[in-house]
C-alpha cells in the first residue's frame, strides 16, 4: 500500500536535514579533551587530568566510561539507565550539578579541562561515588501513603486528571539528590539530620497534595523534618534535571500548611470541627 | 577460613527492579523475615526503564476487553510457546495487581470519568496499557519501593551475589560482596527469589543497563536448575541510532501507539507492506484506519506499526540492509506529522511523550514535535530464563524461586510490549507468596562455610594477576561485539558455530583477566565477576538458538526462515550436566486445557 508520496517525502526531507545537521554541529571527526577527575577514598584526595578522545554525540559519562576501559579501570562511578531516568549518575561538572549521562562534550568548552568532581554535600566514598544513605533514612521517617476507602465497591477510585497532574509532576522525581547537593542547609551546614531535604519535602508534598491520601504530615514537616530551614533561594529547582519546581510548587504550599496549622489557631480550630486537612492553600502549579 | 558479615532470612530476595520489590513485599507480608539485595542503589533497577504502560485488562477504556481476550493476545504473540498457565494466570492477576498499585498511591494518568485511563500497544486487541506518560516504570519501582521501606525488609544496597549456596539438594542461601568495601556477605536463607532482570548487557546494541549482565540466569544455571528458551532475545524495534554514544537506547513503543509512523528513506510507510497472516485481520489496510484506531475509534484495525515486536523488527532491519534506511543505519520515526490532524499536536506529544520529548531534544538536537527520529532495532529483552512451575514460580531445585525477566513461560517466543510490568507484578507477588510458605516448612539450612571460602578465592583471583594480564573491559567488548554480530537479529548456522568457538577463546581469555586497585568500589573488579555470568549466558543463548532451526519470535533464522509446526511442541531446556557440560534438550508442552483451547480459537 503506496502512502501519500508527497506528505511523506516531507518527513524524509526533514529527517535528512536533522540528520545532516547532527553530523555538523558537533563535528564528525574526533579530537583530545582533558578531563580532570577527582581521584580519591573518603575525604583525601585529589584532581587528576585524563586525556581521551572525544567523538560526535558524546555525554560526560561516556568520556569517563572510555577513561576506564583506557587504564583507569577501578576510577568508581555510579550509573544505571544513561537515559537520564535512574538519578544515578550524578556529579558536579565544571563545578554545577549536573546528571554525567545527560551531559554532552558539545555544550562544554572542550579547550579547557572539563572537572569532574563528586557530590560534594554527601560524604565521600571513592572518586565520584559519595554516600547517600541519608536520603533513604530520611524517607522512612515520613509518613507512608494512606489513602482515603475505595469510591467504587471493586476498590477503585476515582480521580480526575488535574488532580493527578499536580502529583504527578512530583512524582517524576528521579531521586538523583541534584536538589539535595546544591542545597546550602546540607551542603554547607551538613544538617543532613535535622533537615530532610528538597527532594523529600517534594516526597511529602506529593503525599500531602496526593488526591487519595488522608495523613496531615504538617507536625512533623515542622518539627523532626526542619521544613523551617529552607530559605528558598530556590537552587534546587535550578539544578532539577526532571524540570520540577521544587520550590514554588512544592516547598512554598508545605510552608502554607505548616505556618497556617502552627500560627492561625482560628483556622486550624474549623479544621478540627470539620475534621478535614490543612486549607488547601497548594496552588503554586498554576503555570 | 574468610571473613564474612553473616546475615540469616526466611526468604532472600535477589534483585530489587518491579518483581524483586513485589517479591520482598509479598513475603515480608506473610510473615517471613525478608532480605533484599539490590546491585544498585534502591530504585534504580532497569524497571525504571519501561516506558510505555503496563497491561491489565481493566476494561477502563473498551468495555470489550477481559482476561480471556489478553490470554489469547499473549499466546498469539508468543507463537503459543508460551506455558500456558502462566499466561492464564496472567491475564487473570493482572488487574488486581494494578488496582493495588493504586492503593499503594500510584497515579496512573485519568479516563474523562476518572479512572485508570488505558493506551493502545502492539499485539494488544484492545487499549490495554496503564500507565504514566512515557515514565511507567518509574512509577512502579518509586511506589513499591516506598511501600517497601516501611516493612520489614532488610535492604542490602550496591551489593553482587556471585554464588547461591546449597545444602545437598536445596537451596541455602548465597555468598555476595558489597560494593563499597568489597567485603564479603553470606546469606543464609530457607528460600531464595531470583528477580535479576535479563541479559542485554552480552550485546553490544542494548537498551539494558550495565547490571544486566545475566546474573540470575547464570547463578540458577551453575546452582542445577533448568533454563528455557534462551534463544528467545527480544530486539525492540525502536532504539535510537544517533549519535553513537546513545545507540540502542530506547525509543518507547507508546510513539506508534500515539499515532507515530516508520517511513524508509524512499518515503513509503513499508510496515504496510508485509502483514503476517494471523494477524491480517486485525490490522488496518490504510493509513486512515490506523490512524482512527490510535485515536480510540473502535471501529478501526490497528496500523502495521503496532503489529508485535519481532515483526517491526525485522521489518526495519530489511529497509535497513536493502539500502532504504535512514543516513545513520536506521529508519525515519515519526510523530511529527500529526500536526495535520490535531491543531494542539506540539502540546499533546508534550504531555504523552515528555521523555521521549527531553531525550531526543537533549541526546540528539531533535525536536520530535518538528521532525522524525532516526530508530533501529536494540536488545530489549530475553523471553526466555529459569524454567519454573507456573503456579508457585519454583524452579527445579527446592527453594530457588524466579520472577520476572528473569523467569521464562509467560512470554513464549517473543513479548508483548506492556506484558512486563505485568509480569513483574503477577509473578513477583506468587513468588514472594510461595517462597514464604516454603521457608515455614523449612529447618534452617546449612551454610557450608568451606563452599564460601572456595568461591571468594576464585573471586579474588583478577588481584592476584594484578598488572600481568588484560583489563577486563576488552574482553567484555569483544564478546558483545560478537553476540552482536554472530547470535543477534539474523541467525546462521555456521555464524552460531563460529560464536561458540569464540566463546572458548574468550572464556580463557576471562580466566586471565586482571585488575588493578583495591577492593572498595572497584568497576574493573566488578566487571571481571559479571564477565563470568556474561560468558555462561552467552554460551546458553548460542546453543538454544542452534537447536532451534526455524524462525519463530524473536529467533530468525536466515538459514531457515519459516516456521515449522514440529518446533512448536517443544521448549528447548538447558541445564549443566553432571561432569558441567552444557545439556540441551528438547521439552514437550504439556497440552492446553480445553477451555483455553476454546478461548484462543475463539479470539483468532
Amino acid at each position: 500500500m503506496a502512502s501519500n508520496q508527497s506528505f511523506a517525502q516531507n518527513i524524509v526531507e526533514s529527517g535528512q536535514r536533522a540528520a545532516a545537521r547532527s553530523n555538523t554541529s558537533a563535528g564528525t571527526e574526533t579530537r583530545a579533551g582533558t578531563f580532570r577527575i577527582w581521584r580519591g577514598m573518603g575525604a583525601s584526595g585529589q584532581l587528576e587530568d585524563y586525556s581521551t578522545s572525544v567523538s560526535e554525540g558524546m555525554v560526560v559519562l561516556d568520556a569517563i566510561h572510555q577513561i576506564q576501559a583506557e587504564g583507569a579501570t577501578d576510577l568508581a562511578v555510579r550509573w544505571n539507565c544513561k537515559a537520564g531516568k535512574c538519578g544515578s549518575c550524578s556529579a558536579e561538572i565544571n563545578g554545577m550539578p549536573r546528571l554525567l549521562c545527560m551531559t554532552r562534550l558539545s555544550e562544554l568548552d572542550l579547550e579547557k579541562p572539563v572537572t569532574v568532581e563528586p557530590m560534594r554535600a554527601f560524604p565521600p566514598v571513592k572518586d565520584l561515588v559519595t554516600d547517600v544513605s541519608s536520603n533513604f533514612r530520611a524517607k522512612k521517617r515520613i509518613r507512608k501513603f494512606t489513602p482515603r476507602p475505595p469510591d467504587a465497591p471493586d476498590g477503585t477510585w476515582r480521580m480526575a486528571q488535574s488532580d493527578a497532574d499536580r502529583v504527578q509532576e512530583f512524582r517524576k522525581c528521579i531521586e538523583c539528590f541534584l536538589c539535595q547537593d546544591v542545597c546550602h542547609v546540607l551542603r554547607d551546614h551538613q544538617l543532613h539530620e535535622q533537615f530532610v531535604g528538597p527532594r523529600l519535602l517534594v516526597h511529602a508534598a506529593q503525599l500531602e497534595m496526593h488526591p487519595l491520601d488522608i495523613l496531615d504530615r504538617t507536625d512533623e514537616l515542622k518539627e523532626s523534618h526542619g521544613i523551617g530551614y529552607c530559605n528558598i533561594t530556590k537552587c534546587c529547582t535550578k539544578v532539577c534535571p526532571e524540570h520540577i519546581t521544587i520550590t514554588d510548587n512544592a516547598i512554598i504550599p508545605l510552608k502554607e500548611r505548616v505556618v497556617d496549622n502552627h500560627y492561625d489557631p482560628i483556622a486550624k480550630l474549623v479544621r478540627l470541627m470539620r475534621g478535614s486537612k490543612s486549607t488547601d492553600t497548594g496552588q503554586g502549579e498554576a503555570r | 577460613m574468610a571473613e564474612y558479615q553473616r546475615h540469616e532470612h526466611d526468604v532472600l530476595v535477589i534483585g530489587a527492579g518491579g518483581a524483586g520489590l513485589r517479591a520482598a513485599i509479598e513475603s515480608a507480608h506473610s510473615g517471613a523475615s525478608v532480605g533484599l539485595i539490590c546491585k544498585s542503589l534502591l530504585g534504580k533497577a532497569h524497571t525504571v526503564m519501561a516506558e510505555g504502560g503496563i497491561a491489565a485488562a481493566l476494561a477502563n477504556v473498551d468495555d470489550r476487553d477481559n482476561w480471556e481476550v489478553h490470554f489469547a493476545d499473549t499466546m498469539r504473540g508468543g507463537q503459543y510457546l508460551n506455558n500456558w498457565r502462566m499466561a492464564e494466570i496472567h491475564a487473570k492477576e493482572a488487574p488486581d495487581r494494578v488496582k493495588e498499585l493504586e492503593a499503594l498511591g500510584a497515579v496512573f494518568d485519568r479516563t474523562a470519568d476518572g479512572r485508570i485511563l488505558q493506551r493502545n500497544f502492539g499485539g494488544h486487541k484492545y487499549p490495554r496499557l496503564a500507565h504514566v506518560g512515557d515514565r511507567t516504570g518509574l512509577e512502579i519501582i518509586r511506589t513499591l519501593q516506598d511501600h517497601a521501606v516501611h516493612q520489614p525488609i532488610d535492604v542490602h544496597m550496591e551489593c553482587t551475589i556471585v554464588s547461591l549456596l546449597k545444602d545437598g539438594n536445596r537451596i541455602s542461601g548465597a555468598l555476595g560482596y558489597d560494593r563499597e568495601r568489597g567485603r564479603f556477605k553470606l546469606f543464609e536463607a530457607k528460600a531464595v527469589v531470583l528477580a535479576t532482570g535479563g541479559i542485554g548487557r552480552a550485546f553490544s546494541v542494548t537498551s539494558n543497563s550495565w547490571e544486566y549482565t545475566g546474573d540470575g540466569q547464570a547463578l540458577a544455571y551453575n546452582a542445577g536448575a533448568s533454563l528455557q528458551d534462551m534463544e528467545f532475545v527480544q530486539f525492540h524495534p525502536t532504539g535510537m541510532v544517533w549519535p553513537p554514544s546513545v545507540r540502542g537506547i530506547l525509543v518507547t513503543e507508546g510513539v506508534r501507539g500515539e499515532g507515530g509512523i516508520l517511513v524508509n528513506k524512499e518515503g513509503r510507510r513499508f510496515m504496510f507492506d508485509d502483514i503476517p497472516e494471523n494477524y491480517r485481520g486485525q490490522t488496518a489496510d490504510n493509513e486512515e484506519e490506523g490512524w482512527r484506531y490510535t485515536q480510540g475509534d473502535k471501529n478501526a484495525r490497528r496500523p502495521p506499526e503496532l503489529l508485535t515486536r519481532d515483526h517491526v523488527a525485522r521489518a526495519i532491519m530489511k529497509e535497513v540492509r536493502e539500502g532504504r534506511g535512514s543516513p545513520h543505519g536506521g529508519v525515519f520515526l515519526d510523530i511529527s506529522w500529526i500536526s495535520s490532524k490535531l491543531s494542539n499536536a506540539e502540546e499533546h506529544i508534550k504531555k504523552k511523550l515528555p521523555s521521549m520529548y527531553h531525550q531526543f531534544k537533549q541526546l540528539a538536537d531533535i525536536d520530535i514535535t518538528k521532525e522524525p527520529m532516526e530508530v533501529g532495532p536494540t536488545t530489549h529483552y530475553v523471553m526466555g530464563g529459569i524454567r519454573v512451575d507456573g503456579d508457585t514460580q519454583m524452579s527445579s531445585v527446592p527453594g530457588l524461586f524466579a520472577a520476572g525477566e528473569v523467569g521464562a513461560g509467560l512470554h513464549g517466543a517473543n513479548r508483548l510490549g506492556g506484558n512486563s510490568l505485568s509480569d513483574l507484578l503477577v509473578f513477583g507477588m506468587r513468588a514472594g507468596k510461595y517462597a514464604a510458605e516454603f521457608a515455614a516448612r523449612q529447618s534452617s539450612a546449612k551454610v557450608d562455610t568451606q563452599q564460601a571460602d572456595a568461591i571468594v578465592r576464585v573471586a579474588l583471583e583478577p588481584f592476584d594477576r594484578a598488572g600481568g594480564g588484560e583489563g577486563p573491559y576488552q574482553v567484555e567488548h569483544d564478546l558483545q561485539t560478537m553476540m552482536q554480530e554472530l547470535v543477534g537479529i539474523v541467525r546462521r548456522e555456521g555464524e552460531i558455530r563460529r560464536a561458540l568457538d569464540a566463546l572458548k577463546t574468550l572464556k580463557e581469555r576471562a580466566r586471565k583477566v586482571s585488575v588493578t586497585g583495591n577492593r572498595e568500589y572497584n568497576p574493573g573488579w566488578h566487571t571481571a565477576l559479571d564477565l563470568q555470568n556474561l560468558l555462561t549466558v552467552s554460551e546458553i543463548v548460542a546453543r538454544a538458538a542452534l537447536e532451534r532451526k526455524e524462525s519463530r519470535g524473536g529467533h530468525f533464522r536466515d538459514d531457515f526462515p519459516e516456521k515449522d509446526p514440529s518446533y512448536g511442541k517443544f521448549n528447548i531446556v538447558i541445564r549443566r550436566g553432571a561432569n558441567g557440560e552444557m545439556q540441551v534438550t528438547r521439552e514437550p508442552i504439556p497440552e492446553m486445557r480445553e477451555d483455553l483451547k476454546k478461548i484462543v480459537e475463539e479470539n483468532k
